[in-house]
C-alpha cells in the first residue's frame, strides 16, 4: 500500500516536468511553431525579467485587490440574505422570483452596463465580481439552511431557543458546509469574470496583461500571466480548504 | 410509586390526526393517562402506534387534533431562566455535530440566559456523573454511539426540566452498552426523581426501569393495559436482581401477552394494505 502511494507521487511529480522536458526539447528543435509555443526556459526568462522590473507584481497585486473586494461584496451579503431566505418564508417569497429570473444571465454580460454606470475605474470590476460571487454564495447558503436536518431544528425548539440562538448555534454552523462550498464555487467564478473584465474594461491586471500581450504578439509573456492566473487558482483553493479545516472540524473524519 | 403522588400530567381524550397527501392518518385515538410526579412510564407499543407522537405532542413540537394535556407546574413564574417543563431526548441522534460535548450539554442553559461561565459550571458535575469526564472538548463525531446518547440525555438532565420525555434512547446500542446505561440512567434518575416518560420497544428495559408500564394499541394509538411493576420492584433497584427475580417472568408474559395481539394485528394489517 505505501509502496504503491511512494510509486504515484513519484508519478504525479514526473509527468508535469516529463511534459516540461519534451516541450522544451520540441522547441528548441522548431519541432513546434515557438511562436505560438516558446521554449519553457524563454518563458522563465520572460518571467525573471518581469518579476525584476516589478511589473509583475504590480499587476497581481491590482488583481488580487480587485478580487479580494469583489468577493467580499459579493460574499457578505450573499451569506446573510441567503440565511434569511432559508429561515423566513416571507422573506423567501419576496426574493425568490428576482433570484431565479436574473440568475440566468451571463454575468459576464453586465459588464458594459457597470462600465456605463461606475466608470472604467476600479468600482466597475469590484461589482462584477460581488454580481458574480453573490449568486453561487446566496443559493448555497439558502440550500444549507433549509438541508439541515429537522431534529436540530426540533431540539432548538424544544429547549426554547431565542430566534438569535436559532440562527447562530443552529442555522449558521449547519449551514456551513454549504456556504463554504459556495464560498468555494464563488471564488473561482470570481477569478474567470476579473480576467475577463480586465481584457476588456482594464487598463492594468493580469487579464489586462494577457490581453495586451496577444496584441502586441509578445507570447512569452502572455504565457506568463497564464501561469500567474493558474497560481492564484491554485493559492485561492488553498485558502478555502484551510478555511474549510478551520471553520468545519467536525466534518473531518 | 404509590397511587398518593399528586398527577404531574394528566392527559385525556388526546387525538392526533396527520394528513399525509390529504390522506388523514389517525396516529392517537383517544389517550387517557395520569402520570404522578416523581413516577417514571415506560410506554410500549408496535411501530407505528403512536409513542413518538405522544412524546412529541407533550414536547410542543406537534399540535394536538384534540384533547387536553393538563401539566402541574412545580413553581410557574415568568423568569426565562426557570426550570423548564420538559426536555426531549430524541429517537434519532439529536446532538449538534458542531458543538462539543460541553456545549451540548449546556445548550438548554445557555437558551435560558445562563452566562458561559455559570453554564459551564452547572454542567461540570452532570458531565462527570455521566462519566464523560475528559470529552468536554470532544466533537461528536470523535464519540462513540452509546457516549453519543450520553450527551444527548446528560443535556436534557444538566437543564433540570420537571419532566423528562425520552425516545427510545438505546435503541441503537448494543446489548451491554444498553445495560450499562440503563444503570447508569437508573442512578442518575433516582438522585432527581424526575417524572420521566420512556418510550421503548424493548419488553426488558421497560421492566428494568419503570413504575407503571403503558402499553399502548397498534395504530391508530389508543391505551391497551396499564401495568404496574413499582408494587413488585421497588426503589433503589438494581437491573441484574430485576431479572434474577421470579416475578420478571410473570411481568413480561403479561406486558407481552398485552402487545402480541398488537403486534400481530399491525403485522397482518400491513399484510393485506
Ligand atoms: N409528520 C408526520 N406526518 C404524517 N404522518 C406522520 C408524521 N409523524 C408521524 N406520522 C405517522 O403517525 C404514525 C405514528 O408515528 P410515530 O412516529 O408516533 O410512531 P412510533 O410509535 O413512534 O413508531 P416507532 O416505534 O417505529 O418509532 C405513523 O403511522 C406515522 O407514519
Ligand atoms: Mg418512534
Amino acid at each position: 500500500m505505501r509502496l504503491r502511494w511512494g510509486g504515484e507521487r513519484l508519478l504525479s511529480v514526473l509527468s508535469p516536468v516529463l511534459l516540461l522536458a519534451l516541450w522544451e526539447l520540441a522547441a528548441r528543435t522548431n519541432a513546434i511553431d515557438t511562436r505560438f509555443f516558446p521554449a519553457p526556459s524563454d518563458i522563465f526568462a520572460a518571467a525573471v525579467t518581469l518579476i525584476r522590473t516589478g511589473e509583475l507584481w504590480d499587476n497581481l497585486s491590482i488583481t488580487l485587490v480587485r478580487l479580494a473586494v469583489g468577493f467580499l461584496l459579493g460574499a457578505v451579503p450573499g451569506i446573510v440574505v441567503g440565511l434569511a431566505m432559508g429561515l423566513f418564508s416571507p422573506v423567501r417569497a419576496i426574493l425568490q422570483p428576482l433570484v431565479d429570473g436574473t440568475f440566468p444571465i451571463p454575468k459576464i454580460a453586465i459588464l458594459p452596463l457597470f462600465i456605463l454606470i461606475f466608470g472604467l475605474g476600479e468600482e466597475s470590476k469590484y461589482a462584477i465580481i460581488a454580481v458574480a460571487v453573490v449568486y453561487l454564495v446566496l443559493i448555497n447558503t439558502q440550500a444549507g439552511v433549509r438541508n439541515i436536518d429537522r431534529i436540530y431544528l426540533d431540539v432548538g425548539k424544544n429547549y426554547h431557543a431565542t430566534r438569535w440562538m436559532m440562527f447562530t448555534d443552529v442555522a449558521l454552523p449547519g449551514a456551513a458546509p454549504l456556504i463554504l462550498a459556495g464560498l468555494r464555487l464563488g471564488m473561482g467564478v470570481a477569478l474567470l469574470v476579473i480576467v475577463a473584465a480586465e481584457f476588456v474594461g482594464a487598463r492594468s491586471g493580469v487579464g489586462y496583461q494577457i490581453w495586451t500581450s496577444w496584441q502586441v504578439f509578445q507570447v512569452d509573456r502572455m504565457f506568463v500571466y497564464l501561469l500567474v492566473t493558474a497560481v492564484i487558482g491554485f493559492g485561492t483553493a488553498v485558502v478555502m480548504t484551510f478555511l474549510e479545516r478551520v471553520l468545519l472540524p467536525w466534518k473531518q473524519h | 410509586m404509590t397511587s398518593t403522588a399528586p398527577v404531574k400530567v394528566r392527559i385525556r381524550g388526546l387525538r392526533k390526526r396527520f394528513s399525509v397527501k390529504g390522506r388523514p392518518i389517525e396516529a392517537l385515538d383517544g389517550i387517557d393517562v395520569d402520570v404522578e410526579a416523581g413516577a417514571f412510564l415506560c410506554i410500549v407499543g408496535p411501530s407505528g402506534c403512536g409513542k413518538t407522537t405522544l412524546l412529541r405532542i407533550l414536547a410542543g413540537l406537534e399540535e394536538k387534533t384534540a384533547g387536553t394535556i393538563e401539566v402541574a407546574r412545580d413553581a410557574a413564574g415568568k423568569d426565562a431562566r426557570e426550570r423548564p417543563v420538559n426536555a426531549m431526548v430524541f429517537q434519532e441522534q439529536s446532538i449538534f455535530p458542531w458543538m462539543t460535548v460541553r456545549d451540548n450539554v449546556a445548550f438548554g442553559l445557555k437558551a435560558r440566559g445562563f452566562s458561559g461561565r455559570d453554564r459551564y459550571a452547572i454542567v461540570e458535575p452532570f458531565i462527570r456523573r455521566a462519566n464523560l469526564g475528559g470529552f468536554e472538548d470532544a466533537l461528536p463525531h470523535q464519540l462513540s454511539g452509546g457516549m453519543k446518547q450520553r450527551v444527548s440525555i446528560t443535556r436534557a438532565f444538566a437543564n433540570d426540566p420537571e419532566m423528562l420525555l425520552m425516545d427510545e434512547p438505546f435503541a441503537a446500542l448494543d446489548e451491554q452498552t444498553k445495560l450499562i446505561l440503563q444503570a447508569e440512567l437508573l442512578r442518575i434518575w433516582e438522585e432527581s426523581r424526575k417524572t420521566v416518560l420512556y418510550v421503548t420497544h424493548s419488553i426488558d428495559e421497560a421492566i428494568v426501569l419503570a413504575d407503571r408500564i403503558l402499553v399502548m394499541t397498534a395504530r391508530p394509538g389508543r391505551v391497551k393495559d396499564v401495568v404496574d411493576v413499582a408494587s413488585v420492584f421497588g426503589r433503589p433497584r438494581r437491573v441484574e436482581a430485576v431479572k434474577e427475580s421470579a416475578q420478571y417472568g410473570e411481568l413480561f408474559g403479561r406486558v407481552w401477552g398485552a402487545l402480541r395481539e398488537e403486534v400481530m394485528g399491525a403485522q397482518a394489517a400491513e399484510a393485506v394494505s
